[in-house]
């Protein structure tokens, strides 16, 4: 401890080179080296004493971030010009170089074009100060609205479930007494308890308040409604709310039901629908799932092997339920599996067996591989690629040999092109070239030469991704090309679906301030809106056109003014970019692919709200509050 | 009045002091009359005897001689001392402890050894010297030349040796008894402070550094903020105009010591012939001896902390009228319309008992109270009166608060406050809320439906018909009716903000050094207060309106009335910024909280500082007087609440739970609850009662102020209610007992 702080206290000291550095930018060309550390020494203790000041005016600013502003005012104090014009929104605005020998740290100066300016147009006005009230706590009791924070952070969630009877924290030891006096407990009971050591686990409440009841019955209707905007707003909902812990018994409930009634019914619809709320309480970083699981893994995975899932299984797209179900499957082994629960194993010996029997139908094998071939690279290898030849005659069997049903014909064909897409890409990483036809057909049998040709076309694309320098740092949460958002509410559950679903990626981090291209492309040219969105500041959107070709940078344009939907949009042309975007810390982007009008429903809300949750019982249920607040001061809590 | 003069050390008037020793006379008299013997305590009869013969002289004297020496004229310093008939021996070390006396007074070492300390013991048995330091320490810092400051620390000793005498004493200080080891090792810090300073005076840079890297480990980790400006601190040239520095040269460190502890040190000392650390003991240090059981390791780090030590007993012995004010009589109108829907008869006599029980609580005379015109208050006007009704009326409704009874916490936030929300406040009826930027803004929100209004124009004035009954509400000009108004005028961050008590001004102080009081009846700016010069960190009105006190960044507190464009008095003691300030209820006396991590309370009438309390271990960012006036809370950047007792100047409780700054405290209306709210983003609720209650009052530890705390900050958290991402930077109880809260929420 003493060293640690030692080593921290003891003086640090510029280095004499930075004098020299600095001496020679005011024209001193030769300093002595004494000159040197004397005035290295000097600057040194001055810095220090003004960043002592600049300490007490954040102290004073009720902060924890030093700002520049501090500085100057400590400037001030010691009747020094404070530095005019400085204004960084980045953390620490120098760039590094080095070369021959030297070290530098710059300030980087881009030139600006003023025409480019000058057309840019104005940002949005900041939003006024506002006043808003909320209850922090109601006679000790602290509402679970979601002005205030979750009741139980997840450590805390993860500790009730997994060890009861562990000491409880004292927040938390508070909590469950004032809960128990509030339950009609008296105070001397609790108060004995606590005096007696007897540590009893609070009895948690089940019931929820009227507002979470208004809350859960709102999001399970707008999750299974018809309103596709809704759905989307409900959905952020669940994936963000921090509150939400004690009412995820009942979603957990609600979904495993769900799911359960609308197999039997084949209601393909709402399966979907479900599955995405189940996604959207694994995006929840509040929510401590595990307790649940026992409920969620059998839905999912019921929507992925299902025999039967919609009423026309020629017509309906009940494939890309399939897909979607089994990455959500991925997704859980992925978060979820331990050494004790071995989530994953017991996930795949379910797969593997009912792909190894023969009278598994071909929805429920293609469930199976699909399942499996999302759990990645080692588990493709170990336990489809042997399979493949066996699949193969089967797919031949049905393909070539007389049309039995129309069904099975699809369902084969299906199953096929997702061979061909999972083993691919594994065949091209661990078999070595060259690529012969024969040597595919009679390792892979009947699969083998489309195998072959599909391998030879993912090394080429390797080969090309290898070409392009790495530069693209977009990283899309969710692979492959789902990345378009479903018809508009309007076209209802049934009918046709397009051969893509769901996944309204609701927010997107991208690592790097350069929206390049992402890693994947997807296969037809789509244009993509990315909306920035940093803190306060004013958001700004462009227009990304993606196409899927080899070209490395994204083709940038301004967007025809069909797309009347989105008006403020930016002209950017891929270099300039990172000039105008770049200069934010974090930012976050919102990427929607622009053809459908559904898409006006995701602009960035700009409510700076505690919770940006925007559901409509929740703020009926402020307003009620704040109509009785205390400001007026006329109706006593009570 | 001494405080009047004191304070801005910011006119530096050099040449004055270039003439010191004979100049500042009687002041610097008595400090030198103290430090002769000190030179050596073996030699410390025979010296004060020469002193004691005709102290000014001999001061003269010396700094003559001590001139003579420096520009080399040993021949005259010869003659001269033959002349005046000063031993050889001495000279040297006398010569040098000469300027260093001269100093000690310029500086204001505040003489704490006062009239006579000739001899150590008489410190002990004769403490009540301090009745003088107030007033030679006001000339005294007028004229603050730092190289006389220092020149103190002029002695040589052998730089290699410091590390040895220091080691030795810790060796020392390490071996003795476990009872007197605690007390003993307070000495360590002022004593590492001293030498490491020593030597960095006299150019030592390596050593100073090589010793302050051994020992700084050791320290208390209370004192790192202070070790992390030492630590910068290696030149001779940066002590000037170092303003820590200043400090604790200029103010002697105080220690309480068991009389006991006393002798054992100054034994081993005496037997060592440790003269190095013996001087700076003598010199720097000022040593509170009590008779009685050495304090233990706890007791001594409750009370520790401050920049320059503890308070000393006697600076806590005035007497403190906390009681409150009789409250003027106002007749209850009758017409009261809960009342109305009883039965006629049952009207009158309910009302009557009503009116007596608060009647007599204001009759009687609290004994502790201030006389009523103790100091002059304004005349209640109508207004008030019709206020005070009205408070009456809501205090009848008033939640009875306690454990079993937590107050409700509605919880303001400040949305969009990108530039930073730095002040917050609301009126004690809690109709207006008022915001304090640091774009410099100060924005008023009316948080009831009343809307706010401007008064219409002078011409439109004209217009209206004064007669009327109504001419209160025709005055107002719907047109300007708004939720908020924007007050402009600052031209810096706007760090306090208070309303006065009838809603008609509002104060609000920045970084410009200014305060302003602005009219929330034309929301525009009536008078800018100048004086502070540097960031003013707080305001306050008065509880009975007219008077407001400041504090700033120039170490004063100052108290002002609206009318008066300069200020009444300045309080100045405080070593460092005035961080918060705050009145008593019954407006005689002002609290005042520091980074020098001492509060004090100071008595408005004779400007004199009556309390100083330590104990924080960071600077004070909240203050609060219980409702009864009986208590105050601070709370501070180490995230505690220290509580106090005013009669008595004593600790009476420490509430441990914050992990961060406490921004502000607040007692429920009857004082049952403390709430705190802080940095952390937790409102916190403690049992105010239980913790008052608790306490231990017999007459030991009310005479030798050494409280026994018991650690039961657990057991006086009545709730924790965390924001999302707010810090609570305000709180206030409605006065039905509601409590509310404010901050900016922070994404």
């Amino acid at each position: 401890m003493a060293e640690e702080r030692r080593q921290k206290q003891c003086s640090v000291v510029l280095p004499t080179e930075s004098m020299k550095a600095m001496a020679e930018s005011v024209g001193v060309g030769q300093l002595q080296e004494e000159s040197c550390v004397a005035l290295s020494e000097e600057v040194s203790y001055r810095i220090k004493e003004i960043a002592q000041d600049a300490l007490k005016f954040m102290h004073h600013g009720k902060r924890r971030k030093l700002t520049t502003s501090d500085i100057d005012h400590a400037l001030k104090l010691k009747n020094v010009e404070p530095l005019y014009g400085f204004q960084s929104q980045e953390f620490i605005p120098f760039r590094f170089a080095s070369g021959g020998g030297r070290e530098l740290h710059f300030y980087e100066e881009k030139e600006v074009d003023l025409s480019d300016i000058i057309n840019t147009p104005l940002p949005r006005v900041p939003l006024d100060v506002s006043l808003k009230a909320h209850w922090l706590s109601i006679e000790g009791m602290q509402p679970a609205i979601p002005e205030n924070p979750p009741p139980a952070p997840k450590e805390q969630q993860k500790a009730e479930s997994t060890e009861p009877l562990k000491v409880v924290k004292p927040g938390q030891e508070e909590e469950g007494s004032i809960q128990g006096k509030s339950q009609g407990a008296t105070a001397a009971d609790s108060k004995a308890k606590e005096k007696g050591l007897i540590r009893l686990k609070p009895r948690s409440t089940h019931e929820l308040s009227v507002e979470q009841q208004l809350y859960y019955k709102e999001i399970t209707e707008a999750c299974v409604g018809s309103c596709e905007a809704k759905r989307a707003e409900a959905l952020q909902s669940i994936a963000t709310d921090p509150g939400l812990y004690q009412m995820l018994p009942r979603f957990s409930t609600f979904i495993s039901e769900g799911v359960r009634v609308n197999v039997v019914q084949n209601n393909l619809a709402l399966l979907i629908y479900l599955m995405r709320m189940v996604k959207a309480l694994m995006d929840n970083p509040t929510l401590y799932l595990e307790k649940y699981l026992h409920e969620l893994i059998p839905a999912v995975v019921t929507c992925i092997v299902s025999k039967q899932l919609c009423l026309r299984p020629d017509v309906d797209n009940h494939w890309a339920l399939r897909d979607f179900a089994a990455r959500l499957m991925a997704q859980i082994c992925k978060t979820f599996s331990t050494t004790t629960n071995n989530i994953q194993s017991r996930i795949t010996k379910t797969f593997t067996k009912s792909l190894l029997d023969e009278k598994t139908q071909w929805t429920t094998r293609y469930g199976c591989i699909a399942g499996l071939a999302e759990l990645g690279a080692d588990v493709i290898k170990t336990l489809i690629l042997p399979r493949l030849s066996v699949e193969g005659a089967r797919i031949k069997a049905v393909m070539e040999g007389p049309v039995l049903s129309n069904i099975d014909k699809i369902g084969a064909e299906h199953v096929q092109s997702l061979l061909l897409k999972h083993c691919a890409s594994v065949i091209a990483k661990i078999r070595p070239q060259p690529d012969t036809v024969e040597q595919y057909r009679t390792d892979y049998g009947y699969l083998g030469p489309m195998l072959c040709s599909h391998v030879m076309k993912a090394r080429t694309q390797a080969a090309l991704q290898a070409q392009q320098v790495n530069r693209t740092t977009l990283t899309i949460t969710q692979p492959r090309p789902t990345l378009s958002v479903s018809q508009s509410g309007l076209s209802g559950s049934t009918g046709p679906r397009t051969p893509s679903i769901i996944k309204v990626p609701s927010s997107l981090t991208l690592m790097s301030p350069r929206p390049g291209t992402p890693s994947q492309p997807s296969p037809p040219a789509t244009k993509y809106i990315v909306m920035a969105t940093s803190a306060g500041a004013a958001s700004t959107q462009q227009v990304i056109t993606l196409s899927s070709s080899q070209s490395a940078s994204p083709v940038t344009s301004t967007v025809p003014s069909a797309t009347s939907t989105l008006q403020p949009l930016v002209k950017l042309d891929s270099g300039s970019a990172p000039g105008l975007t770049g200069s934010r810390p974090m930012q976050k982007y919102i990427v929607v692919s622009l053809p459908s009008p559904a898409s006006s429903s995701l602009e960035p809300k700009s409510s700076v709200l505690p919770s940006s949750i925007s559901s409509v019982p929740l703020e009926s249920g402020m307003k009620l509050e704040r109509s009785e607040s205390p400001g007026a001061n006329t109706q006593s809590p009570h | 009045m001494a405080a009047v003069q004191g304070g801005l050390v910011d006119a530096e008037e050099e040449k004055a002091i270039k003439t010191e020793p004979s100049s500042d006379g009687g002041g610097n008299n008595n400090a030198n009359d103290g430090r002769l013997p000190s030179t050596s305590p073996g030699a410390s009869a025979a010296a004060s005897k020469n002193a004691a013969a005709s102290p000014e002289d001999q001061q003269t004297l010396l700094a003559v001689l001590q001139f003579l020496r420096k520009n080399n004229l040993s021949e005259s310093v010869d003659i001269l001392r033959r002349e005046a008939g000063l031993p050889e021996d001495s000279l040297d070390a006398k010569g040098a402890d000469a300027s260093g006396g001269g100093s000690g007074g310029a500086a204001g070492t505040a003489g704490v050894d006062g009239v006579d300390a000739s001899s150590i013991l008489s410190r002990v048995t004769a403490p009540s010297s301090a009745g003088t330091p107030a007033p030679t320490k006001t000339p005294a810092e007028n004229q603050p030349d730092v190289n006389v400051v220092l020149s103190a620390y002029s002695q040589q000793g052998d730089p290699a040796l410091y590390e040895t005498y220091y080691s030795g004493l810790k060796r020392f200080i390490e071996t003795v008894l476990d009872c007197h080891r605690a007390e003993l090792s307070q000495v360590f810090y002022p004593l590492f402070v001293h030498m490491y300073l020593e030597l960095v005076y006299n150019n030592h840079e390596n050593e100073a550094k090589a010793f302050f890297q051994k020992f700084s480990g050791d320290q208390e980790c209370y004192y790192e903020d202070d070790l992390r400006v030492l630590s910068g601190l290696t030149k001779k040239e940066h002590m000037r105009g170092n303003e820590t520095l200043l400090d604790f040269r200029t103010s002697k460190f105080v220690l309480r010591i068991s009389r006991d502890s006393y002798q054992l040190l100054k034994r081993h000392l005496q037997e060592r012939q440790n003269n190095q650390i013996w001087n700076i003991i003598q010199e720097h240090l000022y040593i509170d001896i009590f008779d009685g059981m050495p304090r233990s390791k706890g007791q001594i780090d409750a009370m520790s902390g401050s920049l320059a030590g503890e308070a000393k007993r006697e600076a806590n012995k005035a007497k403190v009228y906390y009681g409150l004010l009789k409250e003027p009589e106002i007749e209850l109108p009758l017409d009261d319309e809960d009342e109305e829907a009883e039965n006629e008869e049952g009207k009158p006599k309910k009302k009557k008992p009503k009116k007596d029980s608060m009647g007599s609580k204001s009759k009687k005379q609290d004994p502790n109270a201030p006389s009523q015109n103790r100091i002059p208050l304004p005349e209640l006007k109508d207004s008030d009166k019709l206020d005070k009704i009205m408070y009456m009326k809501e205090a009848t409704k008033k939640i009875r608060l306690g454990p079993e009874n937590l107050p409700s916490i509605c919880f303001y936030s400040f949305l969009n406050a990108y530039q930073g929300l730095t002040a917050v406040d609301f009126t004690d009826d809690s109709s207006l809320i008022a915001g304090g930027f640091a774009d410099s803004t100060v924005r008023v929100w009316s948080v009831t439906p009343k809307k706010l209004r401007k008064v219409k124009s002078a011409a439109d004035l004209n217009v209206i018909d004064k007669e009327s009954d109504d001419v209160l509400e025709r005055i107002m000009d719907e047109k300007t009716a708004s939720e908020s108004k924007i007050l402009y005028g600052h031209s810096g961050p706007v760090y306090g903000i208070s309303f006065s008590p009838d809603r008609n001004y509002l104060l609000s102080s920045s970084e410009d050094g200014t305060i302003r009081l602005w009219s929330l009846l034309t929301f525009t700016c009536l008078v800018g207060y100048k004086g502070h010069n540097y960031p003013v960190w707080d305001t306050q009105f008065s509880p009975h309106g007219y008077y407001f006190v400041s504090g700033g960044h120039d170490r004063v507190a100052r108290l002002w009335a609206t009318d008066h464009y300069q200020p009444l008095r300045i309080f100045s003691g405080h070593l460092a910024d005035v961080t918060c300030t705050r009145f008593h209820p019954n407006s005689n006396y002002v609290a005042t909280g520091s980074s020098d991590r001492t509060t004090r309370v100071w008595d408005v009438l004779t400007g004199n500082c009556v309390r100083i309390f330590t104990g924080h271990k960071g600077p004070i960012h909240a203050l609060a007087f219980s409702p009864n006036g009986k208590f105050l809370a601070s709370g501070a950047t180490d995230g505690r609440v220290l509580l106090w007792d005013i009669g008595h100047g004593l600790m009476v409780g420490e509430l441990k739970g914050h992990t961060d700054t406490i921004y502000s405290l607040r007692f429920s209306r009857d004082g049952e609850i403390l709430a705190s709210g802080s940095m952390d983003n937790t409102v916190r609720l403690w049992d105010a009662l239980k913790a008052f209650d608790d306490l231990e009052t017999d007459d030991f530890t009310a005479a030798t102020g050494h409280i026994h705390l018991q650690d039961n900050s657990q057991e006086l958290l009545l709730g924790t209610y965390l924001t999302k991402s707010t810090p609570v930077i305000h709180l206030h109880f409605t006065r039905r007992n509601l409590l509310l809260a404010a901050g900016a929420y922070n994404p």
